[in-house]
């Protein structure tokens, strides 16, 4: 079983899923890289969620604050010129639905996994940190000539197999 | 007779999205309540007996399936339809869901069909107008 791929299919197909089914969007197909080590600084949006059992981690969503609105308004059909909390629950629960459905296709091969409630973020140059020195699979898309972007670290807890909480991240602004 | 609609999730998108697509399915759909938790959902449906229960599970304080346990186990309430409507989508919580007595399970994301032909077996159509 390649893993990686694996992943990597998953996250690509939950995620053109959940853009057609809950805002009527076709995406187009994103580029996929591995990134190692602490990304560098954001700006807009950033939603986290976190994956426990035998293997943790952590699925991300970043957005533009653009983004983030449209994805608010086609959710919810209504105009979201601002991000504000009905904004930020919107890429929560999109978030909630890509990374689970992930979570639930990789349950097939992993075992059984824990999804935490989403936390997002809204600001300008912050970073963030997920706890150990993991691989982050990420896919790059390009929607409405901005970058969003979707990524997931997952690694096997061989110290504690029956751990139950998800990879801790750090957020420094 | 109108069925009135409990909605339990802790997003108020997804409640603010339920609550469009209950209007929409041409069910007999009364008042519409919501909860943003199990202990919430307890303390809603005390104010306000309902004829369905659509839950989550994933949520803070007390998680959908607490709450349908709950909810089966309570003389008062073991009768009213739950559905499950999460990204849980697994075969052990859908088990247990089953286990627990729940009416039905639809994973997120959905359709509008998908609830509205979940929810035809249990509630009444509409009357024409």
């Amino acid at each position: 079983m390649n893993l990686e791929k694996l992943i990597t299919d998953s996250m690509c197909t939950a995620t053109l899923n959940v853009f057609s089914t809950m805002l009527g969007q076709e995406l187009p197909p994103g580029e996929v890289a591995l990134e190692t080590g602490s990304p560098g600084p954001n700006d807009g949006v950033a939603s986290f969620i976190g994956i426990a059992g035998t293997w943790a981690g952590t699925g991300s969503v970043n957005c533009s604050p653009n983004q983030a609105c449209r994805i608010c308004s086609q959710m919810l059909m209504v105009e979201a010129s601002a991000v504000d909390a009905d904004v930020l629950d919107a890429v929560a629960e999109l978030t909630n639905m890509i990374i689970g459905s992930v979570k639930t296709d990789l349950e097939q091969h992993l075992g059984p996994l824990g999804l935490s409630i989403p936390t997002v973020v809204y600001g300008r140059n912050f970073r963030t940190k997920s706890a150990g020195q993991h691989e982050w699979i990420v896919i790059n898309y390009l929607w409405d000539q901005e970058p969003f972007t979707v990524k997931l670290c997952l690694a096997p807890q061989e110290r504690n197999p029956h751990a139950t909480q998800a990879h801790s991240y750090a957020i420094e602004v | 007779m109108d069925s009135d609609v409990l909605v339990v999730d802790d997003s108020a998108a997804i409640r603010k999205i339920l609550q469009r697509v209950l209007r929409q399915t041409g069910l007999a759909i009364g008042a519409i309540h919501e909860a943003g938790d199990g202990v919430e959902a307890l303390s809603v449906i005390e104010q306000h007996p309902v004829n369905l229960v659509l839950t989550d599970i994933n949520m803070p304080k007390m998680d959908g399936l607490q709450l349908l346990a709950s909810l089966k186990g309570s003389a008062q309430w073991q009768k009213v339809p739950v559905v499950m409507i999460t990204t849980e989508g697994g075969e052990l919580k859908v088990s247990e869901a089953v286990r627990l007595g729940a009416a039905g399970y639809v994973r997120k994301p959905f359709t509008a069909d998908q609830i509205k032909e979940k929810l035809a077996g249990i509630l009444a159509p509409a009357l024409p107008l």
